[in-house]
């Protein structure tokens, strides 16, 4: 193996698609794992803590149905939409075929980078979910998740990590700043302004259910932030390890940036603020996780934290969007930061040759452009097909005032 | 026969209790309430959102007392339930026509 090692800078890149690394393998098969935790777990928790206590199950069971169907869809046709062979958007993979377990995707199984694949497309839609709670049916969403990785998720990926060229501009996309936050915060803010703001939005108190549900979901998410980020290597070497590293001082740093915000403006560090600054760092430094040192990291988690602070006390109240649970705000906002970010910190291993900032800026911007523009406008047809299917996509005000988990699931989250 | 309504800080209900039982106040009527006064509750913080949460719990307890015992109740409960912070709440003092004891029939101070 050593020998094989050595002889590497001889051999052209692709050589390393032919041979099986069970280190890769084993690392890859965790962090599949770790990631997979995030949606049904990390974030039903943290989107879960944050509604009020008459929606908590439904905004957890959406967490967990973006987890069922995007498995469902991705393994059907999502994944050879993304990493197919083709141009604008990829083909021929359907429904797995040609894909064996002998099939490799650089030194690791190909199925296993479906499977991890596969997590990213389920997360995206569910982190979305969060713009639209407390007043979408859930049926609308099921739909509309389905259709949503397979339209706008599945060609986003395949545009940045999947082969397609025309639409790639040469961005740095590390782990997901465009594909999955960025896409996200936009979808689900386009989706908020259709559905309209909800009953008591400005007018009645929304508090969440429970601040401890809130802090629980993001440090979960942060700890399947390691596979996300660091999983995004595809291999156990040292681009891993800085990935890990810089992911866990951001996500600190972000804490740091949203409550120094709070404690600033509102006299009062809260324990959701400091759970949101962590997923904002957290979200920063996705796109950069593998490219950034650690000074770098703590200004991207830094800034990232209390951006998402900034947005969300201040900059929401500018538009008139009831973005429920921030989705834009801190994924979408903060994902931008982390996007231009990106360009800005590149650590000296990392920096590849004839590097130019003002270009890379450029790059950066082109891809931010391009996945706000196509998610916009694709998740607003997503949407207005999956409204028609299901005969309107907002529930009825009665039903809004009870609650949807009572009236749509026939539960409730706690039981005295 | 006057009424006495007190609305007082919770943790202040034992204080008052023994001042009362002191007093040679035989019998009084508590209630669990919520309400604000010029203290305007205080404010819940989430996610940059700012909440007045205006109702504060409070206890109020009820004494029937003769009307010459009105000054010396209120001032047992006044220093008793004094902590000299804001929302150490308030004391009303009405008429009462008349009072029934259900067991033995007996009207008013007799009955109280």
């Amino acid at each position: 193996m050593k020998k094989w090692l050595l002889a590497l800078p001889l051999l052209p890149a692709m050589a390393f698609a032919d041979e099986l690394n069970s280190g890769d393998t084993a690392w890859m098969l965790v962090a599949t794992a770790f990631v997979m935790l995030m949606t049904p777990a990390g974030l039903a928790l943290f989107y879960g803590g944050l509604t009020r206590s008459k929606n908590v199950l439904n905004t957890m069971g959406m967490s967990l149905a973006a987890y069922a169907v995007g498995t469902l869809v991705w393994v059907v046709a999502g994944y050879s939409i993304a990493f197919g062979d083709g141009d604008f958007i990829g083909t021929g993979k359907l429904m797995l075929s040609g894909i064996s377990s002998d099939t490799l995707s650089g030194t690791i199984p190909e199925l296993l980078f479906v499977a991890f694949q596969g997590t990213f497309a389920a997360i995206t839609v569910a982190i979305a979910s969060g713009s639209m709670i407390e007043r979408v049916k859930f049926s609308t969403f099921v739909i509309f998740a389905a259709l949503w990785i397979l339209a706008v998720y599945a060609p986003v990926t395949h545009w940045a990590w999947g082969g397609g060229e025309t639409l790639n501009f040469g961005e740095i996309d590390f782990a997901g700043g465009t594909v999955v936050h960025i896409n996200a915060g936009v979808a689900g803010f386009v989706v908020a302004m259709i559905l309209g703001r909800r009953k008591d939005y400005e007018k009645a108190a929304i508090k969440p259910f429970s601040p401890i549900f809130v802090v629980l979901g993001a440090m979960l998410l942060w700890f399947g932030w390691f596979g996300f980020n660091a999983g995004s290597e595809v291999a156990a070497d040292g681009t891993a390890a800085s990935a890990f590293l810089v992911t866990n001082v951001a996500a600190s740093l972000g804490v740091i940036g949203w409550v120094v915000g709070e404690w600033i403006v509102f006299k009062k560090p809260t324990l959701v603020g400091g759970a949101s600054g962590a997923v904002a760092g957290l979200v920063a430094i996705t796109p950069a996780s593998g490219t950034a040192g650690v000074g770098g990291a703590i200004i991207i988690g830094l800034v990232g934290g209390f951006l998402g602070f900034l947005a969300v006390s201040k900059i929401k109240k500018l538009f008139k969007v009831d973005d429920s649970l921030d989705a834009f705000w801190v994924h979408g906002l903060v994902g931008i930061w982390g996007s231009i970010a990106t360009a800005l910190f590149i650590a000296d291993y990392a920096m590849p040759e004839n590097y130019h900032m003002g270009a890379q800026i450029v790059s950066q911007l082109e891809a931010v452009g391009l996945t706000v523009v196509y998610s916009g406008i694709m998740t607003a047809v997503i949407y207005f097909i999956s409204s028609a299917l299901t005969g309107g996509g907002r529930v009825d005000e009665e039903t809004e005032t009870i609650g949807l988990d009572e009236s749509v699931h026939g539960e409730r989250a706690l039981n005295l | 026969m006057k009424k006495i309504e007190a609305i007082i800080k919770p943790f202040k209900l034992e204080d008052v209790k023994d001042a009362l039982a002191e007093a040679g106040i035989t019998g009084m009527t508590v209630s669990e309430v919520k309400g604000y006064g010029r203290q305007q509750g205080h404010s819940e913080l989430y996610r940059g959102a700012e909440y007045v949460v205006d109702f504060l719990p409070k206890v109020k307890l009820e004494v029937i007392v003769k009307a010459a015992d009105v000054e010396m109740v209120t001032q047992k409960i006044v220093e008793a339930a004094r902590t000299g912070k804001i929302g150490d709440g308030k004391i009303f003092v009405s008429d009462v026509e008349k009072a029934i004891r259900i067991r033995t029939g007996e009207e008013d101070e007799e009955a109280i």
